[in-house]
């Protein structure tokens, strides 16, 4: 059985509920595969720490909770403090480097960075920076098919932004690091 | 979401909104309630879905309303549904009980949240269980389901509308904060492929029809409003006429009956699910999201070469008592992990009554059981400490 423990992180009102959401229905619904996606949040809807979690797995998912994240998508400096000691060793760390300024040691981990806010920015939403990340992951974790996660993208946005996020993917998805 | 018709495929699906798609394929056309984290998603999607399928959704002022409102709908011959959290079943149980007397078939769901009182809104818990037993004030049979996943909280409300048809009370839907605001796949049938139970009506002439009157099953059969039948009903002891007698002799007939109806039918109702029961020397009970959170003791405690059985209730209410009894004989003893600081572990050593151990395994909720607790309790019990 192969198992695979997602953890995003960051402010309320980026959409890091949606993007367990996401990778979460791609994973069941298009990749046939078995997934489980839980959310941590406070009372308040904006700014406050939000954390998601998905767990992707071949077979049935029984325990439903990441305390050890294969995957850490990190989207602001205080879900990077907080969840960075749940990544596993060789685990991989993908951040926003424009919210994640203040680095630790990422030697026992594969650690990539990317403007996903601000690549955003430049399509014209900054809105769609979680989508940005979810391209990133895609290619960089393979966390799921990039068929399937468009797919998934497709299905769980507004269908008059469908080109915008689709443009965000891409963005994500093709950014290397070394550029 | 804003489809005419009752869904079936394959979804992506919160636990919540599962839920109130149970409802909608069991045949629910009303829901009165309050919104409440965590159970709000229940009413949005079903405050979206019911006008589409020439239902009512009504937000009422406040929880006790709410509970009215569905057993005066249910009296009308709707299958009504609300959803709240602990602070608001507090508020519902008078009239929680006013159903159970009058036996209004409808479905009161309850995303349990971190308690007592307001507690944690936003996490999860197992601390109204007794409450769903023993909520509102007098003697009755209750039936409460507990749901571990969004696809079992879509079942199990197919299931808790049947049985509060069936058996004509309000039934519990025992959910968690965790399963209501957790994301899985679920699995919709076609309609005609689900077994619904819709209520029973009377073959008798408005000259012979009497509101309460029953045979052997112990419950009483619907008349149609508006068909020529006389009805009456009330909170106050009544005779099979439905008026007040407030007698011993009435009392003694009516009361008993409100609780044999269900304890006498507990091989239907009770669902449980179970695994190495057989050889086990251990039982580890558990019901709800505890069922899931602590599967990785039980690994663990099968590498360590303990022999440990799993019995999951679904059915929490009617207790499965004879199952533990006949279990506890044969077993060291049991561990009882709940999101709670004992509740369901009372009746589990209720029934085990000294023929072998009983741990309780508490956890005061808004986190999840520390494995290595689990564990420990597993070996003590193997141990006979």
């Amino acid at each position: 059985m192969s198992e695979l423990r997602v953890k995003i992180s960051g402010f309320g009102g980026q959409g890091i509920i949606l993007s367990a959401f996401i990778v979460g229905k791609a994973a069941s619904i298009y990749d046939q595969q078995h997934s489980s996606m839980t959310q941590a949040y406070g009372p308040e809807a904006r700014g406050g720490a939000c954390s998601s979690q998905v767990v992707i797995s071949s077979k049935n998912v029984e325990y439903p909770l990441v305390n050890t994240a294969d995957v850490l998508l990190a989207m602001s400096q205080e879900g990077y403090d907080t969840f960075l000691p749940i990544l596993k060793k060789g685990g991989i760390l993908l951040y926003d480097t424009d919210l994640v300024e203040n680095l630790r040691s990422h030697k026992d981990f594969i650690a990539k960075g990317i403007p996903a806010t601000r690549f955003a920015e430049e399509l014209g939403k900054k809105i769609v920076a979680n989508i940005v990340m979810l391209g990133f992951a895609t290619k960089q974790a393979k966390i799921v098919s990039p068929d399937a996660m468009k797919g998934a993208i497709a299905d769980s946005v507004p269908s008059k932004f469908t080109d915008l996020n689709m443009k965000a993917f891409q963005a994500g998805y093709d950014y290397n690091e070394e550029q | 979401m804003f489809q005419k018709s009752r869904l079936h495929g394959e979804f992506f699906m919160q636990g919540d909104i599962a839920c109130a798609e149970g409802a909608l394929a069991a045949g629910c056309r009303f829901f009165g309630g309050y919104p409440i984290t965590p159970a709000s998603e229940i009413a949005e999607r079903m405050a979206m879905r019911l006008p589409l399928l020439r239902g009512v959704f009504i937000q009422y002022e406040d929880e006790i309303a709410s509970m009215a409102g569905i057993l005066g709908a249910s009296w009308a011959g709707m299958k009504s549904m609300t959803a709240t959290s602990g602070p608001g079943i507090s508020l519902m149980n008078e009239n929680i009980g006013l159903g159970m007397m009058m036996e209004a078939p409808c479905v009161v769901v309850n995303v349990q949240r971190g308690s007592p009182s307001t507690g944690l809104p936003t996490t999860w818990g197992q601390s109204d269980m007794m409450q769903a037993r023993w909520g509102s004030h007098g003697d009755y049979g209750s039936i409460s389901l507990v749901p571990n996943s969004p696809q079992e909280f879509f079942d199990l409300t197919i299931t808790a509308f049947n049985f509060s048809e069936k058996y004509r009370l309000p039934v519990f839907l025992m959910a968690d904060a965790l399963v209501g605001h957790m994301t899985e796949k679920v699995v919709i049938p076609k309609v005609e492929e689900l077994e619904i139970i819709n209520r029973k009506y009377t073959n008798k002439t408005p000259k012979d029809y009497l509101a309460y009157d029953y045979d052997e099953s112990l419950i009483p059969d619907f008349a149609k409003a508006g068909d020529g039948y006389r009805y009456h009903t009330t909170g106050l002891t009544h005779d099979r006429r439905g008026y007040p007698d407030m007698t011993v002799e009435c009392q003694e007939e009516l009361v008993p009956r409100l609780v044999n109806k269900i304890k006498n039918n507990i091989n239907d109702i009770s669902l449980t699910e179970e695994y190495d029961i057989e050889r086990a020397d251990v039982i580890v009970i558990s019901y709800g999201i505890t069922s899931r959170t602590i599967l990785p003791a039980i690994t663990m405690a099968k590498k360590k070469g303990i022999k440990v059985g799993y019995l999951r209730l679904k059915t929490v209410w009617p207790f499965p008592d004879e199952k533990i009894r006949k279990l506890s004989e044969k077993v060291a003893g049991f561990v009882v992990p709940e999101m709670n600081l004992g509740q369901i572990s009372l009746e589990v050593e209720r029934c085990a009554h000294n023929n072998s151990l009983v741990k309780l395994v508490p956890h005061p909720g808004g986190g999840i059981h520390k494995f290595e607790d689990v564990l420990h309790a597993i070996e003590e019990v193997v141990h006979g400490k």
